[in-house]
């Protein structure tokens, strides 16, 4: 049972570390100053969500577990991140679709979260909808203006859903720690979500499609290795560094 | 000391704890310090994050505990509580003022704000250099995650504009 809430918080915690950490890559590159801004903005939603996480975490594994050591000290195998989260920027549009479909999710399960018995996870999604809610209406609009946009933007945004899509079905397969709340009741309100946003986006929602599963399990594509190398970096190679 | 009068203490010495990033505003008027508690020797500070990602938290917390040492107190505890959620509202109108002065436009009402539709217009914000109403928003998103960009029609004066939150 605990074992369980310590898989689920974590899971939680690394969804949205690995998410923060891939669009804090755009910092400084972003298209305009503006959205340079938006995006590492949102980077620092997810960070500060994924430190209430790992808090969280920490306190329920006790010993010398901290919010930095879950972060920096654990391996691949161990991260329970979704595999959305951990592919690459590719381009703008390609950044902003991974954005939505991982912030219209989201949302729909802090919905949930915010409203589960358990105290210290219902207050982390209390506090992180309003930010997320920001989140889906930005990614929202830029996958409206980019599919409803210029030739160039609407065959990025094909190239995008080509690229992504198959990691969403694992959104909705419950891993079996993950029983708080049901995201395979998410499935059907989030595709309706979707339908609506694509459909102004003059973008087709793909009918069927291989879905890749793992991430939750530990079993990620090949993008994690190289995140966690960066993100991991000053750590090991000076364990216990600090600012 | 009786209980009370520490207490009372204790909060005038929060009253000097300001916000790194807004250093305008004092903790008490952004209204994040929820309560005081006093455990015989120990003191314990209950705060509550503006934002989840604010970085300037981990140095409130220190700064609390320092402005309480150097004014005689030693057991020191600050504990942050994330439920019930703080939102704009809970800023005092002094704050509000102060933030103008600054050059920063103090939050909205929150009632009047918070329109979720895509690409609703943005919410009329008053110009702290000239107050007119003839702004417009050019970022949602801005130099801190409370804020967001904000440009006057009028004067001209691109300002922040702390958001409804």
């Amino acid at each position: 049972m605990k074992e369980a809430l310590i898989n689920y918080t974590l899971h939680l915690a690394d969804t949205t570390l690995i998410l923060a950490q891939r669009n804090s890559e755009w910092c400084g590159h972003g298209p305009i100053l503006e959205q340079d801004i938006a995006i590492t903005n949102i980077s620092l939603d997810l960070l500060g969500q994924s430190r209430n996480f790992y808090q969280y975490a920490a306190t329920l594994i006790g010993g010398d577990a901290t919010e930095d050591s879950l972060a920096y000290l654990r391996k691949e195998r161990e991260f329970k991140n979704l595999l959305l989260a951990e592919q690459p920027n590719g381009n703008w549009g390609q950044t902003i679709l991974r954005q939505y479909l991982y912030s219209q999710f989201q949302y729909l399960l802090f919905e949930k979260l915010q409203q589960c018995n358990n105290e210290q996870l219902a207050a982390i999604a209390a506090k992180s909808i309003k930010e997320t809610t920001y989140h889906v209406r930005w990614s929202s609009e830029w996958v409206i203006r980019l599919g409803d946009g210029t030739e160039e933007s609407h065959t990025r945004m094909l190239k995008a859903i080509d690229e992504l899509w198959r990691y969403t079905g694992e959104m909705f397969v419950p891993a079996v720690y993950e029983t708080i709340v049901d995201v395979s009741a998410l499935k059907n309100v989030w595709l309706q979500k979707v339908n609506i946003i694509f459909t102004e986006a003059t973008l087709p929602v793909p009918e069927k499609a291989f879905m890749q599963t793992g991430g939750k399990e530990g079993k990620h594509t090949e993008q994690l290795g190289y995140i966690l190398t960066e993100l991991q970096y000053m750590q090991r190679a000076y364990p216990g560094a600090q600012w | 000391m009786s209980s009370t009068i520490e207490e009372k203490a204790i909060w005038s010495i929060l009253e000097t704890v300001t916000d790194p990033e807004v250093p305008v505003l004092t903790i008490t008027d952004l209204g994040i310090v929820r309560d005081v508690k006093i455990n015989g020797e120990e003191i314990e500070i209950i705060i509550t994050p503006t934002y989840t990602g604010c970085p300037a938290m981990d140095m409130i917390a220190m700064n609390i505990k320092m402005a309480l040492l150097e004014n005689g107190f030693h057991q020191i505890k600050v504990t942050s509580v994330l439920s019930p959620v703080w939102t704009t509202d809970w800023m005092t109108e002094n704050g509000k003022q102060k933030l103008k002065a600054y050059g920063i436009a103090p939050p909205n009402p929150k009632q009047q704000v918070c329109n979720n539709d895509l690409f609703a217009p943005a919410e009329a914000v008053q110009c702290p250099q000239c107050n007119s109403y003839h702004t417009h928003r050019i970022s949602e998103f801005g130099s801190t995650a409370c804020k967001s960009l904000y440009q006057c029609d009028d004067c001209k004066e691109p300002f922040d504009y702390f958001k409804c939150h």
